[in-house]
């Protein structure tokens, strides 16, 4: 269909324009700008959900089994009986807090939003290579998210066996409540979340490789569409694992089968169950749980490469590097996943491979930072909101990934494992940097996506409040996970041994608090301007990519006419010889122009 | 009345951001109305000084949280003799994060303050460097090389017992259910018997076959005893979920997984006491008990019962998610001087777990005989007829 399109853009336009009907224009929509719009504000729903989960079970953790008001209205008498949150139920906020955002947050919503948006547009491209496919992708993606949120009102209550769920924990209803129909519903949610995830990321491949503009070759793509590219094969790798995984779980749960389940006595009764075994379910989990990681982190650097070079109106500094890094982690994240198991029961030995290749990790994760920081140097850098998420983002990318080193030695690891010194370790460096990626991402495209700008200085006050409180409750968590407190606990007060850390849990509570509350900030300023923002101009950061040269006004096939050709890299920001510090890639060369990467 | 005050709240709070927004549109009136929200020189040069002073709160922050923290960086002094081992690669790797944490957000943040974007400012077109590419890829390479090389080696000696280490070592087993922890001890064999949860039966609750010649002298304890100075190997089952078994103060963690055994093994070095002792456990727990009077006196106060003083004990605690009582899932473990310890093991070793189902046995055919004579309602003769014929006929 686009490369008919492409063909014929200008004549194809037309004919669409006239059969638009609000249905096809807004709900079951084909064009990639709108299905990314949907993307996002799915994301956004489901993110209010996810962040709100978590200031719940921070004010538990802050002050234990004390009685709020809000709990009992939020979570209702069996949950929360007297305002006092019940265990059951916190664990279930914990479990969900991380399903939503780990899943339906960083992995579809920012992938689902960017990719869609940006494939087409920055490749030079009338639409994806399937929109039909990609609007059954987010239909897809909204049915499983329907069904998650559904779980949460079943009568025996949400899933509640942590995101990862490790059976027999997950399998048995028996062992926990949230094993019942909570857990059904958490797995075809995911099932069906996994077929929207490789639907896209069919499309986002497909499209990167066959329908790139004249004169677009790979090495002249900019560093989000490499990200994009790369996050999707990974998707395509290691999503399909999980969802054999899941489908086992649902067999072992419901028709008796053994593949994780073995000599079990539970509530009174030996299970008949022989000669399976979590530990493989441990294997083929994380075998999509860290590239899950990646998944979720490159779009992030991706966004913060293309954001972070044009803001310091510089080139980004190694861009081969950049991209050899991006392949590097990539191929690197599909054979580390042991180390979320080291001391899961496995053979020791195995232990030992995986701590290798978990370091090596590192490597190229440094070259990006490093690389990073030398495009700052120099730069005339434009400070806007996005510029400040993806110096944010770099920040925290460094902070997380440095404790990485400590978490990927097996050794280090006996004693770290699972306490709070993880929970730190991930939210900084995957959970929070992809979320900076994210929000810089909204920042930058919003006059992409909506024709107008979003307000600067509220942008500010979203920034600042965010970062100070982001490092406000990570930071302290790595300590009290050195100190041995364990993740995943209602309460510490059994333990006099941690009664020194709870002075520490109210901080981190008051900080998530604010932060979370100052995240309506961005709320308002996103729907205000939806509506009422600033109109933007065609190039508001006089960026050099392709999606900029296309009309503000959203149109099928993106361009009126031909599509631009493509004769530079994207990275010619003040190049000598040139008035202007930007050129767009679409600019011929000057005679006698150097040429950078061909 | 709360939801009224909530919803003031947030309907004031709106109006505020409403007017805030009106107000940072108002004072852009004459601007070129199409650029207003791109950052310009003013907000280019607020943001850079913010970015410099975000350095010192990262700055701040690290050193607030090593003060404030417990025992930077680990939980205690190690209790266990690789532990000593793990903490020097602990800190070893503590320090290069450090290093590397302090230049790295350093160089960011200043360069993000120095080079804030000016009208008229050009930046230097610089876009690769194959010399600083490769110092910054072997640079890491190098320091990552040394600590997998120091890591591999930590982990092979704590991983892998030689034979002749555990020819002179104790194997006990810790076995998890939901939500309690219990060891069985081998017995003067020194070798576990058999079990399996298919063997669960009353008092055996850890399934240990009976019949197995080396579960004779087996014994099961609800305290975890072990002695100084002697290499303990943990043979770790659970009956139900995943469990795991986490002595922060031995540097030691294993999973317990139902349907297979799990290792892991460690030589005390501090007996209970001796830990105790530790200036920096003396330290740590007349700390925590400053928190608990205050506690206390808030609790008294209130006409509560006090919390009781804190008095140091090493601990196994759950680590893995296991069922609503997670939070709760503990043992106590006593590191005794090896006298103590045996004396310890003579005393519980005569309660074996044959002993224990044999007892249970004559217990509950004597409560039978006790309470049937003494029952007269036809339901219960009914449904224990045997019983009852049995009774009868010794009565006659």
């Amino acid at each position: 269909m686009s490369a008919e399109a492409h063909d014929h853009g200008h004549d194809h336009d037309h004919e669409h324009h006239h059969k638009d009907t609000f249905i096809t224009k807004y709900i079951f929509s084909i064009d990639h700008k709108m299905i990314a719009k949907q993307y996002l504000l799915t994301g956004i729903i489901m993110g209010v959900v996810g962040v709100g989960m978590s200031m719940l079970f921070r004010m538990q953790l802050a002050w234990p089994e004390e009685s709020f008001k809000i709990f009992n209205f939020l979570l209702g008498d069996k949950f929360a009986p007297n305002g006092v949150m019940t265990n059951e139920i916190y664990l279930s906020l914990v479990t969900i807090h991380g399903t939503i955002m780990v899943f339906f947050v960083l992995t579809a919503a920012l992938s689902g939003t960017f990719s869609n948006l940006l494939i087409p547009l920055q490749c030079g491209a009338r639409d994806m290579a399937s929109g039909f496919l990609n609007m059954v992708s987010y239909w897809l993606f909204f049915l499983s998210s329907v069904v998650m949120i559904c779980s949460l009102f079943v009568e025996s209550g949400p899933a509640n066996a942590g995101w990862t769920i490790y059976p027999p924990l997950s399998a048995l209803p028996q062992s926990i409540s949230g094993s019942g129909m909570g857990m059904t519903l958490w797995l075809v949610s995911m099932a069906i979340f996994i077929a929207a995830s490789l639907l896209g990321s069919l499309n986002y491949v497909v499209t990167v490789i066959n329908l790139r503009t004249k004169g677009m070759s790979m090495t002249r793509l900019p560093l989000t569409i490499w990200a994009f590219f790369i996050t999707a094969l990974i998707g395509i790798i290691s999503f399909p694992v999980l969802l054999s995984a899941a489908l086992m779980l649902i067999m072992d749960r419901s028709f008796g089968t053994s593949f994780f389940l073995s000599d079990i006595y539970i509530a009174g009764e030996v299970l008949h169950y022989q000669g399976g075994s979590p530990v493989l379910f441990e294997h083929l989990f994380w075998f999509l749980g860290h590239p899950e990681v990646y998944i979720v982190l490159l779009p992030a650097l991706g966004i913060t490469s293309e954001v972070i070079a044009t803001h310091s109106r510089k080139p980004i500094f190694g861009y081969r590097a950049m991209i050899m890094s991006i392949i590097a982690i990539a191929f690197l994240s599909t054979i580390v996943w042991g180390h979320h198991m080291f001391i899961s029961g496995m053979n020791p030995f195995l232990g030992s491979v995986f701590t290798f290749t978990t370091l090596l990790i590192a490597i190229p994760s440094a070259v990006k930072a490093f690389n990073y920081i030398t495009t700052l140097w120099k730069g005339n850098l434009q400070l806007n909101p996005a510029m400040l998420f993806s110096i944010g983002l770099v920040s925290t990318f460094i902070t997380g990934g440095l404790t990485g080193i400590i978490l990927g030695d097996s050794t280090l690891d006996i004693n770290v494992h699972d306490t709070y010194f993880v929970v730190a370790h991930f939210h900084l460096v995957m959970g929070i940097s992809a979320l900076y990626g994210m929000f810089a991402g909204i920042y930058h495209w919003f006059p992409k996506m909506y024709g107008r700008m979003l307000n600067k200085n509220l942008g500010y006050i979203h920034f600042w409040v965010t970062a100070i409180c982001a490092y406000g409750v990570f930071f302290p968590m790595h300590f009290i996970g050195m100190a041995g407190l364990p993740r995943r606990y209602y309460t510490n007060t059994n333990f006099p041994l941690f009664d020194d850390l709870q002075n520490v849990n109210v901080v981190i509570t008051l900080f998530a608090l604010t932060g979370g509350v100052f995240q309506l900030v961005f709320l308002w300023n996103f729907f205000y301007s939806i509506f009422y923002g600033k109109k933007t101009v065609q190039n508001p950061w006089k960026s050099n990519t392709l999606e900029w040269t296309a009309p503000i006004k959203h149109i099928h096939g993106n361009w009126e006419g031909e599509i631009p050709h493509v004769h530079r890299w994207p990275y010619d920001y003040s190049k000598p010889g040139h008035d202007d510090d930007f050129v767009p890639q679409n600019v011929p060369m000057k005679e006698g122009e150097e040429q950078l990467h061909h | 009345m709360t939801t009224l005050l909530v919803l003031i709240v947030v309907v004031l709070l709106a109006v505020a951001l409403w007017q805030l927004t009106k107000i940072f549109d108002l004072t852009q009136v004459g601007q070129n109305v199409n650029t207003t929200q791109v950052a310009n020189d003013k907000d280019n040069n607020i943001q850079g000084y913010l970015m410099f002073g975000f350095l010192g709160f990262i700055y701040l922050t690290t050193i607030l949280s090593v003060v404030y923290c417990g025992k930077f960086p680990l939980v205690s002094d190690s209790a266990s003799e690789h532990g000593v081992e793990l903490d020097s690669l602990m800190m070893i790797s503590m320090a290069i994060i450090f290093v590397v944490q302090t230049i790295t957000q350093a160089l960011l943040h200043y360069f993000a303050f120095k080079y804030r974007g000016k009208q008229g400012q050009k930046a230097l077109y610089f876009a690769d460097n194959n010399r600083l590419e490769f110092i910054w890829s072997v640079i890491p390479a190098i320091v990552l090389a040394g600590l997998i090389l120091y890591g591999l080696y930590a982990w092979t000696n704590i991983m892998f017992v030689t034979d002749e280490d555990a020819e002179d070592a104790i194997v006990i087993e810790l076995y998890a259910q939901q939500f309690k922890w219990d060891a069985r001890y081998a017995g003067t064999d020194n070798v576990l018997g058999k079990a399996n949860v298919r063997y669960i039966e009353g008092v055996n609750s850890l399934g240990v076959d009976l019949s197995d010649a080396n579960a004779q002298d087996d014994f099961v304890a609800s305290e975890l005893h072990i002695p100084k100075g002697k290499r303990v190997i943990f043979k770790m089952r659970s009956q139900d979920v995943l469990h795991s078994a986490y002595m922060p103060h031995f540097r030691a963690q294993m999973n317990c997984v139902p349907g297979m055994v799990t290792n892991f093994s460690f030589t005390p070095i501090y007996t209970t006491a001796e830990f105790r002792e530790l200036p920096a456990t003396i330290q740590k727990v007349s700390e925590i008990n400053d928190i608990r009077a205050k506690k206390s006196a808030e609790l008294v106060a209130k006409g509560q019962t006090p919390l009781d003083p804190y008095t140091f004990d090493y601990l196994l605690l759950c680590n893995k998610i296991c069922g609503a009582s997670h939070y709760n899932m503990q043992m106590k473990i006593v590191v005794d001087s090896p006298a103590d310890y045996k004396k310890w093991v003579k005393e519980q070793g005569q309660k074996t777990i044959v002993s224990a189902v044999k007892a249970a046995a004559l217990e509950a055919k004597a409560t039978e005989e006790k309470a049937m004579p003494a029952k007269d309602t036809s339901a219960t003769a009914a449904k224990d007829t045997t019983v009852v014929a049995h009774a009868e006929e010794k009565q006659h």
